[in-house]
C-alpha cells in the first residue's frame, strides 16, 4: 500500500513546468533511430486479425531476443481499414497491409533486421498497378490533412506517455498559466469551430452562453453517442487517442468553470470505453485530472457513462435525460441545454471530434486553425468513407474538398467497375447527393444547400445496384425503431411514411402516394420535438428530389430498376453460362434449384423465394437478377 | 411486459449470485444516475436481466421499479428474456445494408426460425441486430460471441455457425 501511494506520487506532475521535464525526459528516453513496429488495433483491424499479429510480432521478438532494439506497439486506428491489419515499421514507416500471423518471422528477419523490403506485403495502387513502400505515399493517405487523427498510429492509446512524448497536455499547460477562461472562450469563436456532431453550431458560442450563466455546478460532457449508420470516426478517435479529447474537455471545463465531466458512450464501443477509461485513469494518475491540476488550483474530474442503445440519445436533451439514469426521451428547447441541461444546470455539450479540436486551437492558435477549410466551416472533418467505394476507411480532409476527390482520388472509386449512383451523407438525417453533385466542396453549408446535411461525417457511397427506394425506406424502417414515441409527429408520422415506403417497393404504390410523402415530410418538420423527428424525412426529401424516376418505375412499371426491391425482381440462370457446379443448388433453401453435376440447372419460380443465396455463391455470374 | 419467466435452474443461478449482485450494485455507491451503467453490468453477468435482481437494485438504489422497468424496456441493451449460449448479432448499419446485410437476418429466421431479440428453443441461439459496429470496410458483419466475421454471406454464416453448439 505505501509502495503504491509511493509510486502514484512519484508519477504525479505537480506543475507545468514538471510536465515539461516529464515530457522532455521521455523524449530523451526514446531513441528515433530505434526500430518501432505499430500494429493498427482498432476494431476493424482487430475483426481482420490484428491482435494475432501483434502476439506473432511478440512471440517473435522475445523468441530472437529483440526487445532491446526493437520496440512494438499496438496503436488507434490507421484509418484504412479496407486493407488491415496494417503494419507500420518505423523509422522508415514502410507499410505493409493484409499481414497475417504467418507473414511475421519473415517482416522480423527480411525488415526488421534486414533491412529489406517485403513486395508481397506492400499497397498496390490500383490505379497504377505500382507497388507503394511508405505509409505517406499510399495515395488515401497522401491527400489527407491528418491534424486531429494523425496521432493515432504512432501512439499507444493506453499509455499517457506516447500523448504526452508529441506534446500531449501542452494545450493544457498554456491555458492554465496563462489565458484567463474569457481568452480560451474567444480564442475557440476566432477559430470559427462547428459542433463536429452534425448541427454545426458555432462551438465558442455555446462555450460562451454556458459561461455567462450563473451557477455554482456546470457539466461538461463528451458526447461519443455516434449512432448514425456508416459513421465510426468518434469511436476510433477515443479509441485510437483519448486524451486528445480528455484534454480538450479539461479546456473546456476551465473555460465554462466546471468540475465534473461525463463521457457518454455507445456500449457497442467496448474498445472506445476502454481505452476512455484508462486514459482517465493515467490522467488521474500524472495529476492532469482530480484536484489541483498541474498545480492551478482548478479542479475537474470526469465519468464514463456508458449508452443504453438508443440512437435518440445521440440528441443533445434526450442524452443527459439517459444519463441522469432516466429513459432517453428529448425535451423541448425553449431553454438551451447550455443554460439548463444536466440536472437542471448549465451543461456544455460537444461531441467527440470538436473536444479533439480544442487542443489543436490553444497550441497552434485561432489564426493558423482558420486558415484551413472554407468561409463558414473552418478546420477539418473526419469523414468515414464506406459503401460501395474501394478504399474504404477513415479520412480526414480540409473542408471545402469536393466530393469527387473524396470518393475518387482518396475513396479509389467504385469497386468492380460499377458506375457512382449516389453518396449518402449525414446519416439518418442527411439525404443522397447524386452524380451531377460531385464537384460540391464539403461544407456544412453546401451540404444543406443539397438537401442532405454534414452530419457526424459518414458518406456511404453508393453504386448503380442500390435502389434509391430501398435506400429511403432503410432509413425510415431505421427511424421508425428508433423514433422514442414522444411526439405524435415523429411517432405516427414516421409510421405512415414507412408504409408508404414499403407499398411503393412491393408494387403497390400509386402516384399520389408521393404527394403524401411529401406531405408527411413536411409535417415532422414543423411539428417534431427534436431533430431526430424534424429531420426525418430528408433521406426521403433528397431521392424524390434527385431519383424521382426510381420511385415511378416501382409505381408506374412495378419494377426495380437495380434489381433489390424483392417483390419486383426474379432470379434466374443463364444457360450459357451456368456449368453445372452444383454451388446454387446446394445453397438453395427452398430446393428450388434443380439439374445434375456439370449440366445447366434451372430455377423453379414457384419455389423461389428469392433470397439471393444462388447469387452470392454463383461464381461464373449465372444467376441473373432481373 | 411477460415477468414471471424464471425458469428453476435460472433462479438457482440468480440465488447463487447474489453476492455478485450486491458487489455490482455497491461498485455504484448508491449513485441514482449510474442506474443504466449498473444494468449493464449486470446484464453482462447473467446474459439477460432477471426479475429478482431488478427488485433489488429497485430497493437499494431506491429507484421506483416502474421506473427501472421504464428504462430497461425503452434501451434496446436490455433484455427480460434468458439469452441462449451464443448471442449472433447482425449487423445492419447503413454500409452493411447496401451489401446485403439484411439478407442474413432473413437466413436465421428461415433456417432457424428465430427474427431478432427470439432465441432458439434449444438455447443455441439469441439473434440481434445492431445499428453499426463500426466496421463499414468489413461488411456485412456478423458478431457471434464478441467474435467479428467479416464480408458475410448466407453460405458462409453456415459455416461460422456450426462451431457454435
Amino acid at each position: 500500500m505505501v509502495e503504491q501511494v509511493r509510486r502514484l506520487l512519484e508519477k504525479r506532475v505537480g506543475s507545468v513546468a514538471e510536465l515539461e521535464k516529464l515530457r522532455q525526459s521521455i523524449v530523451d528516453k526514446k531513441d528515433s533511430g530505434r526500430t518501432c513496429i505499430s500494429v493498427c488495433g482498432g476494431t476493424a483491424c482487430r475483426a481482420s486479425g490484428a491482435e494475432a499479429v501483434v502476439d506473432a510480432f511478440v512471440d517473435e521478438i522475445e523468441r530472437r531476443e529483440l526487445q532491446v532494439q526493437v520496440e512494438m506497439k499496438e496503436t488507434g486506428c490507421h484509418g484504412f481499414c479496407e486493407k488491415g491489419p496494417l503494419v507500420v515499421i518505423e523509422p522508415k514507416k514502410i507499410f505493409y497491409q493484409q499481414v497475417k500471423p504467418e507473414d511475421v518471422a519473415e517482416i522480423i528477419a527480411e525488415t526488421v533486421l534486414g533491412g529489406k523490403v517485403i513486395e508481397r506485403l506492400l499497397y498496390v495502387d490500383p490505379v497504377s498497378s505500382e507497388r507503394i513502400t511508405y505509409e505517406s505515399d499510399v495515395p488515401f493517405y497522401k491527400r489527407q490533412t491528418r491534424t486531429i487523427f494523425g496521432a493515432n498510429g504512432t501512439i499507444d492509446p493506453t499509455n499517457i506517455e506516447d500523448y504526452i512524448a508529441i506534446g500531449g497536455y501542452s494545450a493544457l499547460s498554456k491555458v492554465l498559466t496563462g489565458m484567463k477562461p474569457q481568452k480560451v472562450i474567444d480564442e475557440v469563436k476566432k477559430s470559427g469551430l462547428r459542433g463536429r456532431g452534425g448541427g454545426g453550431f458555432p462551438t465558442g458560442r455555446k462555450w460562451q452562453s454556458c459561461r455567462d450563466i450563473k451557477g455554482a455546478i456546470k457539466y461538461v460532457i463528451c458526447n461519443a453517442d455516434e449512432g448514425d449508420p456508416g459513421a465510426y470516426q468518434d469511436r476510433s478517435l477515443l479509441e485510437g487517442n483519448p486524451h486528445s479529447v480528455l484534454e480538450g474537455m479539461i479546456i473546456g471545463a476551465y473555460a465554462i468553470g466546471s468540475h465534473q465531466g461525463y463521457i457518454y458512450v455507445r456500449n457497442e464501443y467496448p474498445l472506445a470505453v476502454r481505452h476512455a477509461r484508462i486514459a482517465i485513469e493515467q490522467a488521474m494518475d500524472y495529476g492532469l485530472l482530480g484536484e489541483n491540476i498541474l498545480g492551478s488550483g482548478f479542479d475537474f474530474t470526469v465519468t464514463i457513462n456508458k449508452g443504453g442503445g438508443a440512437f435518440v440519445c445521440g440528441e443533445s436533451s434526450a442524452l443527459m435525460a439517459s444519463l441522469e439514469g432516466k429513459i432517453g426521451e428529448p425535451k423541448a428547447k425553449y431553454v438551451h441545454m447550455s443554460e439548463k441541461g444536466l440536472w437542471d444546470s448549465p451543461s456544455l455539450l460537444n461531441n467527440v471530434k470538436t473536444w479533439a479540436n480544442v487542443p489543436l486551437i490553444i497550441n497552434k492558435g485561432a489564426d493558423w486553425y482558420s486558415k484551413i477549410g472554407t468561409a463558414g466551416s473552418k478546420g477539418t472533418m473526419i469523414f468515414s468513407l464506406v459503401g460501395n467505394i474501394n478504399n474504404t476507411g477513415l479520412v480526414e480532409v480540409p473542408m471545402g474538398i469536393t466530393l469527387r476527390e473524396m470518393i475518387f482520388d482518396i475513396g479509389g472509386g467504385i469497386p468492380n467497375g460499377k458506375k457512382f449512383k449516389a453518396v449518402q451523407t449525414g446519416g439518418p438525417s442527411g439525404g443522397c447527393i447524386p452524380e451531377q453533385f460531385l464537384d460540391t466542396p464539403v461544407d456544412f453549408d453546401e451540404l444543406t444547400k443539397l438537401g442532405s446535411m454534414m452530419g457526424s461525417g459518414g458518406m456511404i457511397v453508393m453504386d448503380e445496384d442500390t435502389c434509391m427506394v430501398d435506400v429511403a425506406k432503410y432509413f425510415v424502417e431505421f427511424l421508425k425503431g428508433e423514433s422514442c414515441g414522444k411526439c405524435t409527429p415523429c411517432r405516427e408520422g414516421i409510421n405512415r411514411m414507412s408504409e408508404v415506403l414499403n407499398a411503393i417497393t412491393q408494387g403497390k404504390g400509386k402516384r399520389e402516394d408521393l404527394e403524401t410523402l411529401e406531405d408527411l415530410a413536411g409535417i415532422l418538420s414543423a411539428g417534431a420535438l427534436c431533430a431526430l423527428g424534424q429531420t426525418a424525412a430528408n433521406p426521403v426529401l433528397s431521392t424524390l428530389r434527385y431519383f424521382r424516376d426510381e420511385y415511378l418505375a416501382h409505381i408506374d412499371e412495378k419494377k426495380c430498376p437495380a434489381g433489390v426491391c424483392r417483390e419486383l425482381i426474379q432470379y434466374s440462370i443463364d444457360p450459357e453460362r451456368c456449368e453445372g457446379c452444383l454451388r446454387c443448388l446446394r445453397a438453395c433453401p427452398t430446393g428450388a434449384i434443380v439439374g445434375e453435376k456439370r449440366e445447366v440447372h434451372t430455377l423453379n419460380q414457384g419455389l423461389c423465394i428469392k433470397c439471393g443465396a444462388c447469387y452470392d455463391v454463383c461464381k461464373f455470374d449465372a444467376v441473373i437478377r432481373q | 411486459m411477460e415477468l414471471t419467466l424464471d425458469f428453476p435452474k435460472v433462479r438457482a443461478i440468480v440465488e447463487s449470485y447474489t453476492e455478485k449482485v450486491d458487489s455490482l450494485i455497491d461498485s455504484y455507491a448508491g449513485n441514482k444516475e449510474q442506474l443504466i451503467s449498473l444494468l449493464q453490468d449486470i446484464q453482462a453477468e447473467f446474459n439477460y436481466l432477471p426479475q429478482d435482481v431488478l427488485i433489488k437494485v429497485s430497493q437499494k438504489l431506491d429507484i421506483p421499479l416502474s421506473q427501472v422497468f421504464s428504462v430497461v424496456t425503452f434501451f434496446r441493451a436490455f433484455t427480460l428474456q434468458p439469452r441462449g449460449r451464443h448471442l449472433v448479432t447482425v449487423c445492419l448499419g447503413t454500409a452493411c445494408h447496401v451489401k446485403g446485410g439484411s439478407r442474413l437476418v432473413e437466413k436465421m429466421e428461415r433456417d432457424y426460425g428465430i427474427k431478432p431479440g427470439d432465441t432458439t428453443e434449444d438455447l443455441r441461439f439469441t439473434l440481434e441486430t445492431v445499428n453499426c459496429l463500426g466496421c463499414c470496410a468489413l461488411g456485412p458483419v456478423v458478431v457471434v460471441d464478441g467474435k467479428y466475421e467479416s464480408k458475410m454471406n448466407a453460405d458462409k454464416l453456415d459455416r461460422v455457425l456450426r462451431s457454435y453448439k
